[in-house]
């Protein structure tokens, strides 16, 4: 009886140490309940509103390992009306509003496990395909410019917050992009937002090869001028 | 032999489900709805900063303005294919023409007008 007891015991303090080193342990354990880690993205709209977060199938693809660190240790939300977006609104009295109430604060890792999370995760390359075929050059825009094309020209800003404050809420706010995401993925997401999530709710808009590389600079100017924004 | 079947039946089902058709009420609840708004009345959660606001697809005045031609090609061409804002996006690469003609109708029964009445 007090063998049996002790067995599990012995077994827990034996893996337990192993496990804090292990970030495919920890998705595997705590992520993938909301995060698809293997592909592919969703085929179907039902597949779409079961969205629990955002893909990480080719976060190697996307995000920057450093800003990955540091945002699972500190996470703060980027999806003003979270994910599936159609989940969290509510007719308001002048016009639909985010439903607060359904938007959870995201969990919180440790540094050191925070830090092999974001290893494993940099491993997940669905798509260098994709990000092969982006050529970006180095060099900067002017942020007025640049806000100029966002918002007049492309109709960007109709979904995108620009500032904390102040832009559409059913995509991702852009003003922290160029801090968490790669440039060559900014550039082929924009260029052929269905190659990635064939279900998206962001349109293609047939942004040129010159206007890619402007948008990417203007993101750059935009991460340079704020803060975290919050 | 029992391999062969297998990859042609995961074949069959892949395709079906790539290529399936949604339904004009669920594309609509999926991507009109985040500037067109719940009801559809032109009020949806990105207007508040939107400098052109959508169109109120409830309005049967400004609706039955429109031949179905006309709503077919601003879907999925964009507003500036008809002159209109740049912020109503096009949607030719998210739909097939099948189910853009069947968002057409659906506006119809939205605003309960046809074209010309
Ligand atoms: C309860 C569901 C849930 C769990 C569990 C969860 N996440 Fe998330 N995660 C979300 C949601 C929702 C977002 C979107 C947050 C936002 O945009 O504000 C998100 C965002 C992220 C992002 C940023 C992605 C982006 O493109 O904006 C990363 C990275 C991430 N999660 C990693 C993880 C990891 C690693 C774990 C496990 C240790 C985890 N998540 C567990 C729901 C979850
Ligand atoms: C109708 C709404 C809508 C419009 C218009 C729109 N987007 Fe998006 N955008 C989204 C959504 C939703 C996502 C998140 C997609 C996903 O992860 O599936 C997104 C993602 C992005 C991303 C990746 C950001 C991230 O954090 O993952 C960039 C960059 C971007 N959009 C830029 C643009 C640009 C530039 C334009 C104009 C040419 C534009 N968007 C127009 C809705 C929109
Ligand atoms: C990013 C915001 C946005 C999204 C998403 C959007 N629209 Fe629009 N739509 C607009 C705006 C703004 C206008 C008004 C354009 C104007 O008056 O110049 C408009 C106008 C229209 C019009 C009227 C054009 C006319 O004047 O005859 C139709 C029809 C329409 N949208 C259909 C749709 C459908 C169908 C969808 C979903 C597939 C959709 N829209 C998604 C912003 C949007």
């Amino acid at each position: 009886m007090k063998i049996k007891m002790l067995l599990p015991l012995v077994f827990v303090a034996i893996a337990a140490p192993a496990l804090a080193d292990d970030g495919m342990a920890i998705i595997k354990r705590d992520c993938v309940t909301c995060h698809n880690i293997s592909g592919p993205a969703p085929q179907t709209l039902k597949e779409v509103w079961n969205l629990k977060g955002p893909n990480l199938a080719y976060a190697g693809n996307k995000y920057r390992e450093a800003w990955l660190v540091s945002w699972l240790q500190k996470p703060q939300r980027i999806r003003p009306a979270g994910e599936f977006y159609g989940n969290h609104i509510k007719i308001g009295d002048k016009h639909d509003v985010v439903d607060e109430a359904t938007l959870k604060d995201h969990m919180v890792l440790s540094k050191a496990d925070a830090t092999a999370v974001a290893h494993e995760l940099m491993e997940l390359k669905q798509h260098d395909d994709l990000i092969a075929q982006e050529k970006l050059e180095p060099g900067t825009g002017s942020k007025m410019m640049g806000e100029m094309m966002f918002d007049k020209f492309l109709g960007c800003m109709a979904c995108h917050r620009i500032e904390p404050d102040y832009g559409g809420l059913s995509g991702p706010e852009v003003y922290t992009a160029s801090r968490r995401l790669q440039p060559q993925f900014i550039a082929s997401f924009i260029r052929n937002p269905q190659a990635w999530e064939p279900k998206t709710w962001m349109p293609n808009k047939h942004v040129s090869d010159a206007n890619l590389q402007k948008l990417v600079y203007y993101f750059d100017a935009l991460a340079a001028g704020e803060g975290n924004g919050k | 032999m029992a391999n062969k079947f297998l990859f042609v039946l995961t074949a069959v089902l892949f395709s079906i489900t790539a290529h399936a058709k949604e339904s004009a009420v669920d594309n609509y609840k999926t991507y009109c709805v985040q500037c067109h708004g719940l009801k559809g009345n032109g009020n949806g959660v990105n207007v508040r900063d939107m400098s052109v606001q959508p169109r109120d697809h409830t309005d049967a005045k400004s609706m039955s303005g429109r031949s179905d031609e006309m709503l077919f090609k601003v879907i999925k061409e964009g507003g500036p294919s008809i002159d209109k804002s740049i912020l109503m996006p096009p949607w030719g690469d998210t739909f097939s023409d099948d189910e853009i003609k069947d968002l057409v109708q659906h506006l119809r029964q939205l605003c309960k007008c046809k074209f010309g009445s």
